[in-house]
């Protein structure tokens, strides 16, 4: 053992999380508290599926000809908003819940050697991937349910501006839950080693 | 098994804090007098700390003034009633806290000079923790949890694995490898969590009451377990415990009470049976 060994102690700084590592770690901790994981993940799931359904409107009604009046379209981008925000907030609750509910694991890594920015990867990709899935779901959900609405423009939709709206969902849902556990994930992260000691649940 | 990773260690650049120390160097001590310096005999020394805490705009003296050198390779146990200051020292020694007044050194480097990113790394390799309540990472399996540290020190996968299986060999949980912390017992998880603390092979186990949560007979099998690692491997052992068979197999017990350690004994000194110890309750 390290003991055997002569010669003074060498302080060295290197301490190492590899990416794919802290992806399994993340998405085992969703995989294991799935049922909480969903409904956070219901959250972005609902904005987006709205921010989707508006955008596929706009798809819709460009296939139909139709135009769209100003004052509809400005009522629709502060929806849009709102709704964006409310998931954000609803996130972010998650996620300090999360954080409170894991503090010995957290503080169990430290004294394992986790670095503050271990913990703060950890938790971000988390919010991230549930983002990722969430906004998967909505943008698809928002996106059928406006093509049923509207069946009869279907065959005349430009299916590239589709796909590109898809994807500008995807990004702004995935970003949204990564921006909301910032915070969450810096208060984790700052917890001192020592908690793990503490014998109370 | 140490001998080729240590081999490397060493060869690694010389740290600022220990350097000039080998030939009969000193060591500056926290009252700034000038010491003659023990060479590589004690794995931790505290030197007169002092802790404070601010309860409600009040302050109250955790430790006031404690100074104890472990040796390598010793098993020592720190007894003390609650609110002794008993878990603010094992605390301190094991890097987790720091002192109001007065220096700790591990392993002859003063955790008052190390950054985060170096006492990261010296919890990662030099210290296993074990604690009451068994902590394992409860969504990785036992050998996931016992490789969790090796990842965290760069070890290939290869070696994580090698490691990781000789590891759980040792405490007799081979057939146990893939399973979830939840599936197994108390006494399987606490030797889950001792293979963790040996992950990196350290100079310094630290266990917290680590039989604090287990029944008569498993307390027992663990604390054998222990004391043969200790033995077989000469890793240094430092608990702190109200147990008395825990007590009974220490080289040292020293005791704590009201901030200060009030005796340094022997088990047999002790006379652990008759059960009334000085300061103890």
């Amino acid at each position: 053992m390290a003991t055997m060994s002569a010669g003074p102690a060498k302080i060295d700084r290197q301490i190492s999380l590899p990416f794919a590592q802290a992806f399994k770690i993340a998405l085992r901790n969703i995989t294991i508290r799935l049922g909480r994981a969903m409904i956070t993940g219901a959250g972005t799931m609902l904005g987006i599926a709205f921010l989707m359904s508006v955008f596929a409107a706009n798809v819709a009604r460009a296939a139909a000809n139709e135009a769209v009046p100003l004052a509809e379209q400005q009522k629709q981008n502060w929806l849009v908003a709102m709704s964006l925000l409310v998931s954000v907030v609803g996130i972010t609750n998650s996620m300090l819940m999360s954080v409170t509910e894991r503090y010995k694991e957290i503080g169990t890594m430290k004294c394992l050697g986790a670095l503050d920015n271990f913990i703060v990867r950890l938790f971000l990709i988390e919010s991230g991937l549930l983002g990722f899935f969430g906004s998967l779901f909505g943008a698809l959900i928002g996106m059928i349910f406006i093509l049923l609405t509207r069946l009869n423009v279907v065959g005349n939709i430009n299916w590239l501006h589709m796909l590109m709206y898809l994807g500008i969902c995807l990004l702004i849902g995935t970003v949204l839950s990564v921006i909301a556990a910032v915070g969450p994930a810096m208060r984790a992260a700052r917890m001192a080693p020592v908690e793990a000691m503490r014998t109370e649940v | 098994m140490a001998a080729s990773k240590e081999a490397t260690t060493s060869a690694t650049v010389e740290n600022s804090a220990n350097g000039g120390m080998k030939n009969g160097g000193t060591l500056p001590t926290a009252d700034g007098t000038n010491e003659a310096y023990s060479g590589q005999e004690y794995i931790v020394r505290a030197k007169g700390i002092k802790k404070t805490f601010l309860v409600g705009g009040q302050e109250v003296h955790a430790l006031r003034g404690v100074d104890l050198d472990i040796k390598r390779g010793e098993y020592i146990s720190i007894m003390g009633p609650s609110g002794s200051g008993k878990s603010t020292l094992f605390n301190m020694i094991g890097g987790l806290d720091k002192p109001t007044e007065g220096t700790v050194f591990i392993d002859e480097v003063d955790l008052a000079q190390l950054d985060a990113f170096e006492l990261a790394w010296l919890r990662c390799r030099k210290i296993g923790y074990i604690f009451q309540t068994f902590n394992l990472i409860p969504v990785m399996t036992a050998l996931e949890n016992v490789t969790l540290p090796m990842i965290f020190a760069g070890a290939s996968l290869d070696e994580q694995m090698e490691r990781g299986r000789r590891l759980m060999d040792i405490v007799e949980l081979e057939h146990r490898l893939h399973n979830k912390p939840s599936q197994l017992s108390g006494g399987q998880q606490q030797r889950v969590a001792i293979a963790r603390s040996l992950a990196n092979e350290p100079a310094i186990i630290l266990a917290d009451e680590p039989t604090g949560n287990l029944d008569q007979k498993t307390g027992k099998s663990i604390i054998e377990l222990l004391k043969r690692l200790n033995k077989e491997s000469g890793v240094t052992i430092i608990t702190a415990t109200h147990d008395d068979k825990m007590l009974s197999i220490s080289d040292r017990i020293v005791v704590v009470a009201d901030g200060q350690v009030t005796k340094i004994t022997t088990p047999q000194e002790m006379d652990l049976h008759k059960g009334t110890v000085e300061g103890f309750h």
